[in-house]
Parts: structure tokens; sequence; C-alpha cells
């Protein structure tokens, strides 16, 4: 089912299909941003369910990552980033459930790494995932230019022509970065041309013209291109650093409150609109 | 068998973290190295196969990033290696992390006692070996913690790598001791010097009498033991009792002597001001609204009020003073993590939900001659706000709060106010099925007594009794923990199912004084409790029993476990990778009794064990102070000029670059985060968060908020303690009343850090100090029952005085209050930025000449190069204290509250420190807009410029409102002050005239850069 027809149906059964949709939320280890990730696929009409890594890897629990459309890679500490960022939790991935995971993206799942979930995924090599390799890690999160960790918001930009399925129809949203480890190196420039030439840089850090940029603050880690996000060749994929969900409700922007109507605003954040992309796409399968 | 490993950034990547030491070591030593190359060393001790070495390296490395070698990399030019490792037994949770990695590669499990050392070398090019000696002893290591070894690079590389480890020597578990209290007072009290007890004479002679008595006790001979008490026993007793634990200073009978020679007896300054306050307020709003919103107060490890129907808001805060001064990350760390442990063991637990922080540190450009042994302020500031930030982050808890105050004397000890908000359920499932209240929580006797978390190690022994005595030269190694997020936050996840599933029945942290305090404390509602020491386990052996007793060892909590729940409760445990330990029973026959194995270590009753410390009887002192005042203010024509050396100063000045390194936003419940305006830099007066996110946005309620503030002047203290009290419980409430709170759900935290206020030979001014002690304590009861706001809990540290070096510091007597409100719709919030040109500015309150120890003085007192002695207050401090009449100021406040719940305020600010000019200032930044005002002679009242500008008056907010709501508001607070001030514009500048004459016009763009040029770079 394309876009279009999606949108063509009616409300009613366009909730029943999201409803359809099943998220795994991995959560544990160190890992923190279940509640919101939560709450945002709920809020786009997706059931949820926070299951904990190790839950899934002794397989005792009755789980099984092919159950789900969706697989989400959250924010947090994983392992207290001891040993560069999202690394010891890959690392028990790829040692004790690289099978699963496969066949779960080759099945057509759709996977989205928000932060720590963004690092894990490229520790792993699901990005950038080159012809159907996802086991090969081809690019890294490496320490911010100015080092530590940083909360602070920022302005993304999105690349219409991406076939990120995320970030579909998008073309800018504010959203805050919280990272100390985020500058996306890759192996070497054939790396980094083939990810351009593939557009699969969906998110870029852009600057007040909506050019995207190296300076600081407004690229808060000095990612060559300004990488803030980048996709897989099938567009199912998707990690990036800034959180949208950080941003769930329209309170959650740093300036909500200079708009003297703010309790009548939509309730609803823009970070969500990454989201429903997802669960939508989803549903359309 | 040991396995080294050396992973460094490739060559062609720039090395951040040695550029970052790099840049430290020029803006801070002044060295000036040509490069800095940095590279993570693991020493595995551990039997590997064949090839399996070669393995782990792949699997650790980044081949993006990284090159990794079993031997040496080949490190290019450099001058000098450092290398930094800890000394045995301190916390390592780098090797924590790669031990899993290392199973998880291997895929199997490593032999038990394996353990892997991690280590950092840098490698620097352009200085000596003499300048890196500096370098890594005043910035890269603390010799408290850590090991330097510091090579050429002729010594280095002429030399196979060093393959020694620091593990710890296993001599042995000492035997038991029985201690003769025999002797005379002297050597009773030299018992106490000598084994860090820190009991008086009067404690000491009471447990010597005690266990005299107790020779003949049927049950004690029985067990082998006699008159003398053990180690065990007199540690035990040592923990129980410490001021930290028992709060004996606020628990003692003060006499208190007035200015006029007449005598006040105070029974107990907890029970006459603090506790009475709150039982006043509670009283009176369950007398006018039929139920108390106080949940639970006081006796549990946080506070508790109601929120909304599913939910309670539990608040405490902590210092950690003492450790932070020995070693500023571990100490903090330690703070933050073990703050977290509070609300979550509170009632049968609360997630957590938002930090807050809050320090007093000296300039970290601190010029003067530092007394030996002390750490230079700016490595204390920088250690402690990376120990919070990673505690915090790697929580992932976002702070809601974080302020810095700064004065020389907190040179000695810094002041670390760490605090945690949680969020416990109204309703848990209980351990018989049926939900039970969530606050409710009690040991029955045959529960089983379990110890979850980390393990027990020498660290943090005697943190209790340390932090009870002032820091000197004897202060212990073992006093300092370094907190590990990570196990905790693993240890949190497990414990929240567990909670889910009603398998405990009460739960506590094991914070100070280790198992003797939490086992202690729980078994008082079971009365008495058998624990076995040889069941804890340890992080390596050769513990002796009272040791492990006392053990501050971080990441530990302690749950009474019903024994049908038991398997299910160490099963889930085990699933989750958290050790869980069963190590005794509660019991009901009134006797704390303490074994290693089959031997019996300690058989303390109860009741002596909690009530057995002798009362403390103690004078206090009052006469009122008096200090020069400075010779001449400020011409008017200076007042621009003034106003942004004001902005520029540490105590007004931004704090942005490093409280942008905690995270705020995680959880995504933060509604007004710390820093607010269009720019997003300018702190906000109080910030608002959800406590959970909604299910539907449309419901009612779904917005409810809870609103975080504090107030705290050590300023104050030196003239009036009473009025500093005052003083801090009143920024506090307007802060919150600024963001939209409710007046009437507003709960506060007192956390008193005093100099010690014990009349002693060291301390000659003890009844002064107890005296300021007393009048805070009663500002605090006059200005939270005048203000109806309850305070739920608090924490003191009483011992805050360093004589390290010979000099003698101690810190001003330091109140911090902070409040946490509520706000039923936080879409309704409102901040100190103003929003629109051609809104209307008012100034509400009076302002009097009020400088007495302003920030204003100080500037004075340094623009005129008063002198003054490291640890007396000054430059200038004055007289003429900001002093305020709670029952007035809570009329004006009522009607104040009322203007915001009716929507009528579009913006307030809480002139407080600095006074009204830097409340101005701040509000013409965050709104990025003019502000063009006229003071007219009814607002100054005959003040001159400066003290208009700088007196730091309570009771007083700088409001903006829509031109139409003007008359409005001035009709609703008629019989108060209300003076319209000017407008709003869309001028870039700040201007401010006195009665019609303008004085003051600074761009914004001036007032930016004097607002964060201070500590930009810092």
């Amino acid at each position: 089912m394309t876009p279009a027809d999606f949108s063509q149906l009616s409300t009613e059964e366009q909730a029943a299909r999201r409803k359809d949709v099943r998220v795994l939320i991995l959560t544990g280890l160190g890992l923190n941003c279940e509640a919101e990730t939560d709450a945002a696929f709920r809020l786009c009409g997706a059931r949820t369910e926070q299951v904990h890594l190790l839950d899934l890897l002794d397989g005792k629990q009755n789980v099984r990552l092919a159950d789900f459309s969706v697989l989400a890679f959250i924010g947090g500490f994983a392992f207290g980033d001891h040993l560069g960022a999202g690394s010891v939790f890959a690392n028990k991935i790829r040692f004790r459930l690289y099978d699963q995971l496969i066949e779960f993206i080759e099945g057509g799942g759709l996977a989205l790494g928000i932060c720590n979930g963004f690092q894990t995924m490229t520790r792993l090599g699901l990005l950038p995932g080159f012809d159907g390799d996802y086991r090969t890690p081809q690019a890294t999160l490496a320490p911010n230019d100015r080092l530590g960790y940083r909360d602070a918001w920022i302005e993304l930009g999105f690349d219409a022509d991406s076939p990120c399925l995320w970030t579909r129809g998008l073309e800018r949203m504010p959203l805050p970065t919280r990272h100390g480890e985020g500058k996306f190196m890759t192996a070497d420039d054939e790396v980094m041309q083939r990810l351009i030439a593939n557009r699969q840089i969906a998110a870029r850090y852009i600057d007040a013209d909506g050019q995207p940029t190296q300076d600081w603050p407004q690229n808060p880690n000095g990612s060559p291109h300004a990488i803030a996000g980048v996709c897989d060749p099938t567009g199912r994929l998707f990690g990036l650093m800034p959180h949208p969900d950080a941003y769930l409700y329209a309170f959650h922007h740093p300036h909500w409150m200079r708009r003297d109507d703010a309790a009548q605003q939509p309730m609803e954040g823009e970070g969500l609109r990454i989201f429903q992309n997802g669960v939508d796409a989803a549903a359309m399968r | 068998m040991i396995t080294r490993l050396e992973i460094a950034t490739k060559p062609d990547h720039p090395d951040a973290r040695g550029e970052a030491l790099a840049r430290r070591m020029r803006s801070f030593l002044s060295l000036n190295p040509a490069s800095i190359r940095s590279a993570d060393v693991y020493h595995i001790d551990a039997r590997l196969d064949e090839g399996e070495a070669e393995r782990i390296l792949r699997e650790l490395t980044d081949p993006v990033l990284q090159h990794g070698s079993l031997t040496r990399l080949d490190h290019g030019p450099f001058d000098v290696a450092v290398r930094v490792g800890y000394k045995p037994g301190v916390t390592d949770p780098v090797g924590k992390s790669a031990r899993v990695a290392v199973e998880d590669t291997l895929g199997r499990s490593l032999e038990a006692d394996a353990t892997v050392f991690t280590s950092t070398l840098f490698l620097i090019e352009g200085l000596d070996r003499t300048e890196a000696e500096r370098a890594a002893r005043e910035l890269i290591g603390n010799p408290v913690i850590q090991t330097l070894s510091i090579k050429t690079r002729d010594e280095f590389l002429g030399a196979p790598p060093d393959m020694t480890v620091p593990r710890v020597q296993d001599h042995g578990v000492p035997a038991v001791k029985r201690i003769d209290l025999s002797g005379s007072d002297e050597e009773l009290l030299r018992i106490s010097r000598d084994g860090l007890l820190a009991l008086t004479l009067e404690e000491m002679q009471a447990i010597r009498d005690h266990f005299l008595g107790a020779a003949e006790h049927a049950g004690r001979r029985e067990l082998g033991l006699d008159g003398r008490p053990t180690d065990v026993e007199l540690e035990c007793l040592a923990q129980t009792w410490s001021e930290h634990c028992k709060h004996k200073i606020f628990n003692a009978s003060i006499a208190y002597h007035d200015e006029h020679g007449s005598v006040q007896h105070v029974a107990s300054l907890f029970k006459d001001y603090i506790k009475k306050a709150t039982h006043e307020v509670d009283a009176a709003v369950t007398a006018s609204e039929g139920n108390s919103w106080l949940v639970s107060v006081f006796h549990d490890n946080a506070g508790v009020v109601t929120f909304d129907d599913d939910d309670h808001l539990v608040y405490k805060v902590e210092t950690h003073n003492s450790p932070s001064a020995l070693d500023p990350y571990g100490g903090a760390i330690t703070g933050i993590v073990g703050v977290n442990r509070d609300p979550f063991g509170t009632g049968r637990g609360a997630d957590l939900i938002a930090n807050v922080w809050g320090y007093c540190f000296a300039s970290p450009f601190f010029a003067r001659e530092l007394p030996e042994g002390l750490l230079h302020p700016r490595r204390i500031r920088d250690g402690v706000h990376q120990g919070v930030i990673d505690g915090g982050n790697q929580s992932g808890v976002p702070y809601g709060r974080g302020f810095e105050v700064f004065d020389h004397r907190f040179v000695g000890k810094p002041l670390v106010f760490c605090g945690t908000v949680g969020a416990l359920p109204v309703s848990i499932p209980g351990p018989e099925g049926k939900p039970m209240p969530g606050e409710e929580k009690a040991a029955h006797p045959g529960d089983l007594i379990v110890m979850t978390g980390g393990r027990i190690g020498a660290d943090g022994i005697h943190g209790a009794t340390f932090s009870s005595a002032a820091l000197d030269e004897s202060a212990p190694v073992q006093a300092v923990q370094i907190g590990d997020p990570i196990t905790q936050k693993r240890m949190f996840d497990f414990l929240l199912e567990a909670r889910e599933l009603g398998l405990y029945r009460s739960i506590t942290d094991n914070g100070a004084g280790g198992l003797s305090s939490s086992v202690g404390e729980m078994a008082e509602s079971s009365n008495g409790a058998i624990l076995d020491l040889a069941k804890a386990p340890l992080k390596y052996a050769g513990l002796a029993p009272w040791e492990i007793l006392v053990s501050e060892a971080q990441e530990r909590m302690t749950l009474a476990v019903p024994p049908q729940h038991a398997e299910a409760l160490l099963e889930l445990a085990a699933r989750r990778e958290v050790e869980a330990t069963v190590v005794g029973t509660f019991q009901g026959d009134g006797v704390f009794h303490v074994t290693h194995g089959d031997e019996t270590v300690a058989y303390i009753p109860m009741e002596f064990l909690h009530g057995g410390d002798p009362d403390l009887d103690l004078t206090a002192r009052w006469s009122a102070p008096s200090f020069v005042e400075p010779a001449e203010g400020t011409d008017d024509d200076a007042l621009g000029d003034t106003l942004l050396a004001m902005l520029s100063r540490l105590n007004l000045c931004s704090g942005e670059v490093k409280a942008r390194h905690y995270d705020h936003e995680v959880k995504a419940l933060s509604m007004v985060k710390p820093f607010v305006g269009v720019q997003s830099d300018v702190p906000a007066e109080a910030t608002v968060s959800l406590l959970r996110h909604p299910a539907d946005l449309s419901a009612e309620g779904a917005w409810r908020g809870f609103v975080l503030s504090e107030g705290i002047q050590p300023f104050y203290s030196d003239i009036d303690t009473h009025a500093m009290a005052v003083a801090v419980v009143d920024e506090a409430l307007r802060k919150q009343l600024c963001a939209g709170a409710r007046p009437d759900r507003i709960a506060m935290l007192d956390n008193f850090c005093w100099p010690d206020p014990v009349q002693s030979e060291g301390t000659p001014d003890g009844e002064y100090k107890l005296a300021q002690l007393v009048r805070a304590c009663r500002g605090l009861f006059e200005a939270t029952t005048a203000y109806g706001t309850p305070l739920i809990s608090g924490k003191d540290s009483m011992k805050n005085d360093s004589t390290k070096g010979g000099v003698k510091i101690s810190v001003p007597p330091t109140l911090l209050v902070s409040a946490i409100g509520q706000i039923d719709d936080a879409r309704r919030a409102v901040t100190l930025d103003p929003k629109s040109p051609g809104d209307v500015v008012l100034l509400i309150g009076e302002t009097r000449d009020e400088t007495g120890g302003s920030e204003y003085l100080r500037y004075l007192g340094e623009r005129d190069g008063v002198e003054h002695a490291l640890g007396e207050p000054g430059p200038y401090v004055g007289n003429k204290v900001p002093r305020l009449d709670p029952g007035t100021a809570h009329q004006l406040y009522g009607a104040v509250a009322g203007l915001f719940a009716d929507g009528l305020v579009r913006s307030a600010a809480t002139p407080a420190r600095g006074g009204l000019g830097m409340a101005l200032a701040r509000c013409a930044l965050a709104g990025r807009l003019g502000l063009d005002l006229d003071l007219p002679a009814s607002a100054t009242g005959g003040l001159s410029p400066d003290t208009m500008l700088f007196s730091e008056s309570c009771g007083r907010f700088v409001l903006t409102c829509a031109p139409d709501q003007v008359d409005t508001i001035t009709e609703r607070l008629s019989g108060f002050a209300c003076h319209r001030i000017g407008t709003v514009d869309s001028e870039p500048r700040l201007a401010v005239a006195f009665d019609g004459r303008r004085t003051i016009e600074l761009t914004l763009e001036a007032l930016e850069r004097a607002f964060k040029q201070t500590l930009e770079a810092v």
C-alpha cells in the first residue's frame, strides 16, 4: 500500500491498521528513554511492548522479534557508554541475537534508533547497511569535537529525496540533542560518498537559513556533512542523534510559553511526526 | 594470568580526550603541551585460552575509529607518558562493563574472581617530566583514589609494559576484637579518636555502662560475649549514634542566651521548630480543607505529599560535602546516585523523576595562598560538576534545578547539595496480593533480609562518622566512594519490577552507616533482626566483620522479603543479572543480633541501639555583630557600568556552560526548562514538569505539574541567621508564585550546612554559632508557618570546617530551602521573559535600604580593594540585612497568586540576589526585548539609585502584563505597594530612569556579554 492509498482509508480503518502495528521497545542495562518512546508510539496509534534485552536474549519469555513490525533502539547510557557508546550493548546482540535480528530486517521489519540507539545500530552494522549487509560496521559515532555531553535544541533539515520512511514529508524540525558521542564518521571516504549518493543522510543539522552547517552549536558535534541521522538503503532502518522522543507535546519546545494562546494550541509536538511515519509505514504493509 | 590490551584513536583521527586535556592544561596550569594523545589500557586478570585475547581485542576496538594492540601501539612522538589507574579496591565501573563485553565475546563466563582493571595512558609532547608530574598531580589524577605513573619516553619504551594490577591483597579475615572500656576517661576518648568513631565521652561512658550491665545477661553469655563490646558493636553504635544519622545537635537541649542576658530553653530544635512548623501548617490545612495533603513527613527517607489520584510527590535533598572535598568527582557522583536511593527507598519505592543540584564553592579564580592539603576550588568545581553530570545523565534522571554560590569560605569544604524528586504510586501491590498504600512499609518478624545491588568493599567505611568531624589530615581514604550509576540503574529497574509484583514488604537504602543503619532502622518495625555478615557478597576477601557491617559501598538497597516471595525475588534478580542475597531474618525479640557464620559478633538490644545515646545539653549565646559600612556607593553616572560589573560577578553571572552538560529533558516531562527565554540562556525562576506522561492529552488533570525552586543566602548569616532563614523561604516561595504554582500546595525541604556549633577548644565561638542555628530555626518556623508551606524533609550537616594546613576555615552558616509546588495546568505556567512590546512593567512590594549581606556590598568592597582575611566574611558585609514580616507578605502573596490564577500575568521575576537591577537585566535578556523604565519617587521612597537597584529587600516581584490589564491588577493589589515602572518595547536596550532622569542605558548585547563572559571558558 502506498501512502496515497493509506490516506484514502477511513479514519477508523487507519486507526485499526495502526493498532495492529506492534512495537518492541528494548530496555534495560542502562537505557532510559523507555517511557517517552512508549508514549510516542502509543500516541501514534501503535501497540507497544517494553522488553528487557536479557529476556529477549534468554529466549525463555516467549518474546520473538519476528512477532513485531517495529523495533525501537531507545536512548540512554547502556553500560554507561563505557568502551564507546552503544558498544557493550551491541556486543550482546551481535553474539546472542544477530540471526534473529537479521531475519527481522529481511522480513521487512522497521527499526528506529535514537541517540544511544543510533550508536548501537551503527556499531552493529545495521547502518549504513549497504547491499543488504547488516553485519559489517562501516561507520561510528565518535566523541563530539567539543568534548562532552550537552543538552540543547538544534534544528534538523530532512532530505526530501531520501528513501527514509521515517522522515517522509518532513522538511525541518527543532529537536534537542543530548549526547557526547555524535560525530558520524565513516571507515573511509568511499562509504561517505555512497551514503551521499544513496541519499541515506536523511537528517542534517541546519542553520537559521536552512542550510546544512558545520558550525557549533547548530551542529553540536562536528559531524561531517552535518549528518544527524542516517537510514539504510531500504529506508526502513533509521537512526538519529537528536531526540524526537523529547518533543511529543507542543509544551516540550523551549519557547511554547511565548505564545499567548499556548493552552489553546494543538497539543502534539513535532517530534511525533517521525514516529507517525514509522507506524504508518508499518501499517501499510 | 594477566592480558594487557591497549586501545587508542587511530593516528589520523583527532583525539578529543587528549586535546581536551591539553586545553585544560593551558588554561588551568599555564602549561603548554604541543600535543597529547591518549589510550585506554585494560589488564584482564583471567584465564584465557589460545586466541581469546585476540578476539577480545578485536571486539573492544572500534574498527572505524580505533586501533589496538596486545603489546604496545606506536604512539608517535611524545616526551612523557602518564598513566592513571585506580588504587586497589576503588570502584572501576568501566572495568565492570569491560568484563561483560569480554564474557559476551567469548560466549562463556570468566572465573568468579576474574577482574578487568582499566587505566588511561596520556602521551604528552612538549612537557618535561617535572611539568608532567605537576599536571598529573593537579589535573589528571587524584592520589586519594588513583595511582599515577610518570615516565619519560626513554623510561617508558625502555621497559616492558607494566603488568601489575591493583588487586586487593587478601590477608585473611581479621578476628573480632573485644574492646576494654574499663580505663580512664582519657582512654575512652583515645579509643573513640583512634577508631574514627566520633563518639563523645558521655557516649563512650553510656556504652561502657551498658555493656558492663549486660555482662551477666544470659543471652549474651550463652553467645560467648562478655562485658566488653566487640569492635562490631562499638562500630555499629558509632554509626547509629553519629551526628550524621542521629542529628544530635538538632535534638539537643539548648539554653539560648539572648543579647539582653535572658535565657530561653529549647528542648529540641527539630521538635520545637521544624516538626512543629509542619504540624501547625498541617493542622490549619486539615481544619479548613477537611483533610491533610501530607502523606509521610520526617520519618521515611524522603518527604511525601499528595499530587493526583495515581501518584504522590516525593522529594529529598542531601549534602555530600566532606567526600567532595577529598575527591570531588567521586564524592559528588556518590552524592547524586546516593540521593536517588532516598526516594527509591521511600514507602515501597518511588520512581525517580528529576534531580536538583546546587554547590557552594570558592572562586574558580581563587588566587590566594591555598592552605596545604586543600584542592584548588576550580578543580573541586570541575570534579563536582562532572560527577553529578555523569551520575544524573547515566541514571536517566533529568535535572530540574541547579545553582552555584561562591564565597572564599567554601575553600575549606565545598557544599554539594543533591536532591531527587520521585513519584510514589498511591497504591502498590502488597505482598499478600492486595493493593496497599504506596507509603506503607514495615518489616515483619520472619521476613528475610535481602541485600541487593552492588557488593561490599572497604570503600566508604566511616563515611557517617567522618562527615561528623572536621576535615583534617587524618581523613581516611576509605571514606571516599565512587558511585556507579549503571549498576544502580540496573538494580532500580529490577526493583521496579519486583515492586509491581509485590515481592517485598519494606525497602530502604544503604547509605551512611551501611547495613548497620539500613537493617538497624528497618528492624525497628519488627523489633529485632539477625544478620549474618558471612553471607554478604564482598568485592574481595579479607574484610573484618565490622567493616562489612558499616561499609558504605554504594548501589545497595535492603529489602524485607516475606519468605514465600524469596524464590521469586531471587529468580527475577538472576534474570536481570543483578545481585540479591538473603543475609538474615527480621525478628521480634528486641535484639539486633549480628553473626559472622556461627560466631555472634554483636548482640545489642534495639532499645539501647536507638535510644541509649545520652542527651546533649548545649549553650547558645547571641550577640548581634557589627560590620563596617562602605564609605561610598556608586555615582549615578557610573550606575550602568556597575550594573554590568554586577552581572559579571560569579554569584550573578550565567552558569549555562556547565549546566548544559546535564540532561534536563530525558523522560520528556519538562515543560519549563532550567534555561528559558528567546535564546534559552537565562535561568528560569522555577522549573515546571509533569510527573507522568498523560494517557489522554485532553483529559482533566492531564497537564498537572510540579514546580521546583529554592532559596539560599549564606551571606545574610553573617549579620543575622534569623533574617537569612526568612529570606530563603521567601525567595523560594516567590519563585514558585512567579511560575504560577498554587500557593496552597507548596512544600519545603530544609538543608542546614553549619560550621561546628559545639563550644570546644577548637571551636571557641561554638556558642555563637549555635545561637545562629537557633535563630535560623526560629526564622524558618516563622516564615513557613506564616506562608503555610510545610517542611516535609530535611537534613543537617554540622561540621563544615577545615583545619587543613593549620588554617581553620568555616563555611558561613548556610540554609538551603528547596520548594516543590504544584500547578493544576502546566500549560498556564509563566516565565520571566517579557513577551511582547507594549506590555507594562510593574514592581510589586517595597524596596528598603537593605544592602546588608548583598552582592552589591561585596562588589563595593572589591572595587575599593578592602582587605579581609581568609575565612572572614567580607570584603564588605554591612548591617542592614533584608528583613521581612512574613505575615504581612503572605497577604500580598495571596493577592499576587490570584493574578496568576486568572491569567493576568505575562511574565514574572523575583528580585533577590543582585536586587532589582539584576532582575530587570535578566528579564530584558530573556525576552530579548527592550525595557524602558522610570522609577517614580513613590517606588524609590527616597532611596539613592544604587540602593534602589541593588538592595536585596525580600517580598518583591517584577511583573509584566498587557496594557489593558494594568488597572485590574492595580485595583486587586490596592493596599500593597504596586508601581507601574515602565514598558516593554522593541529597542534592544535596558533603559532606567529615576523620577524622570535617565541614568542607565545598556544594550542587550552589552548585558549579554557581561552576563556570559565570566564563566564561559572555565
